[in-house]
């Protein structure tokens, strides 16, 4: 029982980095129908920034905040420059982009940083383990931190005209246009928002399964899973099925499958909800007419 | 580009004499390098068709059908796994691995894409993506190793000539693999070019229509996607005969994106374009090296882009343009 509860708990530390990711592919869908397939390869580039600042000696919080500044830039950046010319181009073209850009963060990632595996400091280390031993600082840490993200971006698309105005040009570019909103540049935050988040993520789950250029596509795919399991139509849905995925996988990788398999089980319940809920479990049904 | 490939089709009808001669020159040069190049040489030319016959089966999905798969190098793992395990195991002779590869693949390509073609949109992505990716660790698997030999993998010996034929076995290979590949797409020109072609065309120019119009977009696509599986998993049996070896880090996600690099490169919905994407996947990482040591993802990844960009109809789009402006049409 103690296992089981223990595993509950670390399943929600990693959940959490999930649902972060998730959000970010669930921000660019809403707002272009694109799958963000370079999503996770952009969050490890930014935690590779984060790491080249701390070892340069910068403390870590002000490494953490100046990395989600330069990867909220970079994400504006390649939405203005490398996607807009794509935005009405055919799926297969900005599928093809989003994979061109996979590999030129990997590859650039590894040049510039190597491609040995790096540890990467956790500002939560030093404490015993807390709760009875049941969960770690930097999973309590971590946890509280993806909270707080998205805590924060619920906020701003609730209450800020700013946030209103994105919501706006994602569900009606059109409509949005007409009233005055700029629909590209609201895009273009929307990308920035989504590298940030990102690249929180990418700093929080970093600690736990160390830094290579290769380490966000395990998350990306627990991430997709998350996002499916959710609703990909809808952000809370998104997080909702972050954390879940998280739980899933460390007890389905603690009592069912072994640590062997971890990828395939997502893909499993990536199958599983499109066959029982292909709109997830908050998302709404899309229904097209004929 | 499909217009232009019908149009082509229609003036090549009109003129049969001329096609005749042109396929006899086309097979001609086909069959040449095998008694002129070194075996090197042959081997990778023997490599250029088995991708080719890989790149034909994505692009029957992808290209002609509009639905993306990002995942096509499970599909060739599993194949050449297939091919192996059964000519290591079972004795089976090496012809006889590829119609086994194309029954197995169809199957579970038709599984694969049964629960992520009926809803539309980027779900087939999505899924393809998540399977190339896990496809490695299900191919280490300890419960599996019996068969897959794990980490280890599979080590086969290259196919003999048949007796009484004075060929090289690398020679040999590389006949067989053309013999193969001319199969393959025959098989889809002629898939293609009847009411069914029609139907998978108007499937990915416009699904709305083509369920007006009495096309079942569900079992359609379902079914293409398995003659797609199919195709890209006797390409694999085939790649696992040449290099005489099967492991699960030969068929990383790398592999998957490999072949989609190929796809757009080459040429989407032209048969042409997968022989040319083909060339491009086995000759450029060379280029890519030389441009950078470091970085040659990066080069790739610069290439897809620019491809996307500058011509996104690929190779043979830009031969087909070049051609016509020649006033071969």
């Amino acid at each position: 029982m103690d296992a089981l509860l223990h595993q509950l708990l670390s399943g929600l530390a990693t959940g959490g980095i999930y649902a972060s990711l998730s959000l970010a592919l669930v921000m660019i869908y809403q707002a272009t129908h694109h799958v963000n397939f370079a999503q996770g390869e952009m969050a490890t580039f930014s935690t590779y920034i984060a790491l080249t600042l701390i070892e340069a000696g910068v403390p870590y919080w002000l490494a953490f905040v100046a990395t989600v500044v330069v990867s909220f830039v970079l994400g504006l950046l390649i939405q203005r420059v490398i996607m807009r010319p794509m935005e009405q181009a055919p799926a297969l073209a900005s599928v093809g982009v989003f994979v061109g850009l996979l590999l030129v963060f990997n590859s650039v990632t590894g040049w510039i940083w190597s491609y040995t595996i790096k540890s990467f400091p956790s500002p939560f280390e030093g404490g015993r383990p807390l709760l009875g031993g049941f969960i770690s600082p930097h999973e309590l840490g971590s946890t509280g931190v993806t909270l707080l993200v998205l805590g924060a971006v619920y906020l701003f698309f609730r209450h800020t005209r700013l946030g209103l105005a994105m919501r706006a040009a994602a569900f009606n570019p059109v409509s949005s246009r007409l009233v005055g909103i700029r629909v590209g540049w609201m895009l273009a935050l929307g990308w920035g928002l989504a590298a940030a988040i990102g690249a929180v993520a990418g700093m929080m789950v970093a600690p736990v399964v160390f830094l290579d250029p290769n380490m966000m596509l395990g998350v990306l795919i627990y991430a997709f899973a998350g996002a499916l399991l959710g609703g990909i139509t809808n952000p809370a849905g998104a997080v909702l099925g972050g954390f879940a995925v998280g739980v899933i996988e460390n007890i389905g990788g603690a009592y069912l499958v072994g640590t062997e398999l971890k990828l395939t089980l997502a893909l499993l319940i990536i199958v599983a909800v499109l066959v029982v809920r292909p709109a997830g479990l908050l998302g709404r049904a899309v229904a097209s007419r004929v | 580009m499909s217009v232009s490939s019908s149009l082509a089709a229609t003036s090549a009808r009109a003129r049969p004499g001329w096609r005749a001669v042109l396929l006899a020159l086309g097979a001609a040069a086909a069959v040449l390098p095998a008694f002129l190049l070194s075996d090197y040489r042959l081997f990778q030319l023997t490599t250029v068709g088995i991708y080719a016959i890989a790149l034909l089966g994505l692009n029957v999905v992808t290209g002609y059908n509009g639905q993306i798969s990002l995942g096509h190098g499970a599909f060739y793992a599993l194949g050449a796994y297939v091919g192996a395990i059964l000519m290591a195991d079972y004795d089976v002779p090496y012809w006889a691995t590829l119609p086994a590869a194309a029954l197995v693949c169809a199957g579970v390509g038709y599984a694969v894409g049964l629960p992520a073609l009926r809803l539309g949109g980027l779900y087939l992505a999505l899924t393809t993506f998540a399977l190339a990716v896990a496809v490695p660790q299900i191919l280490k698997y300890r419960g599996l190793e019996g068969w897959t030999g794990g980490v280890q993998g599979i080590v086969i010996s290259k196919p003999d000539p048949p007796a009484g034929l004075k060929l090289s076995p690398d020679q040999w290979l590389y006949l067989f693999t053309l013999g193969v590949a001319a199969l393959a797409f025959l098989l889809v020109w002629n898939l293609l070019r009847g009411r069914i072609g029609r139907a998978i065309l108007a499937i990915r120019d416009h699904p709305v229509a083509a369920e007006a119009m009495g096309v079942p977009l569900a079992r359609f696509k379902t079914r293409i996607f398995a003659v797609s599986a199919m195709l890209t998993g006797v390409a694999g049996a085939l790649g696992a005969i040449a290099v005489e070896f099967v492991a699960p880090d030969s068929f990383s996600f790398q592999l998957s994106i490999t072949l989609f690099v190929g796809l757009i490169v080459g040429g989407v919905a032209s048969l042409g374009g997968a022989v040319c994407g083909a060339a491009f996947i086995v000759f450029v990482p060379n280029i890519a090296d030389q441009v950078s040591k470091a970085a040659p993802g990066a080069v790739y990844g610069v290439i897809l882009i620019a491809f996307l960009y500058l011509m996104p109809d690929g190779i043979a789009g830009l031969a087909a343009r070049l051609a016509r402006r020649a006033g071969f049409d």
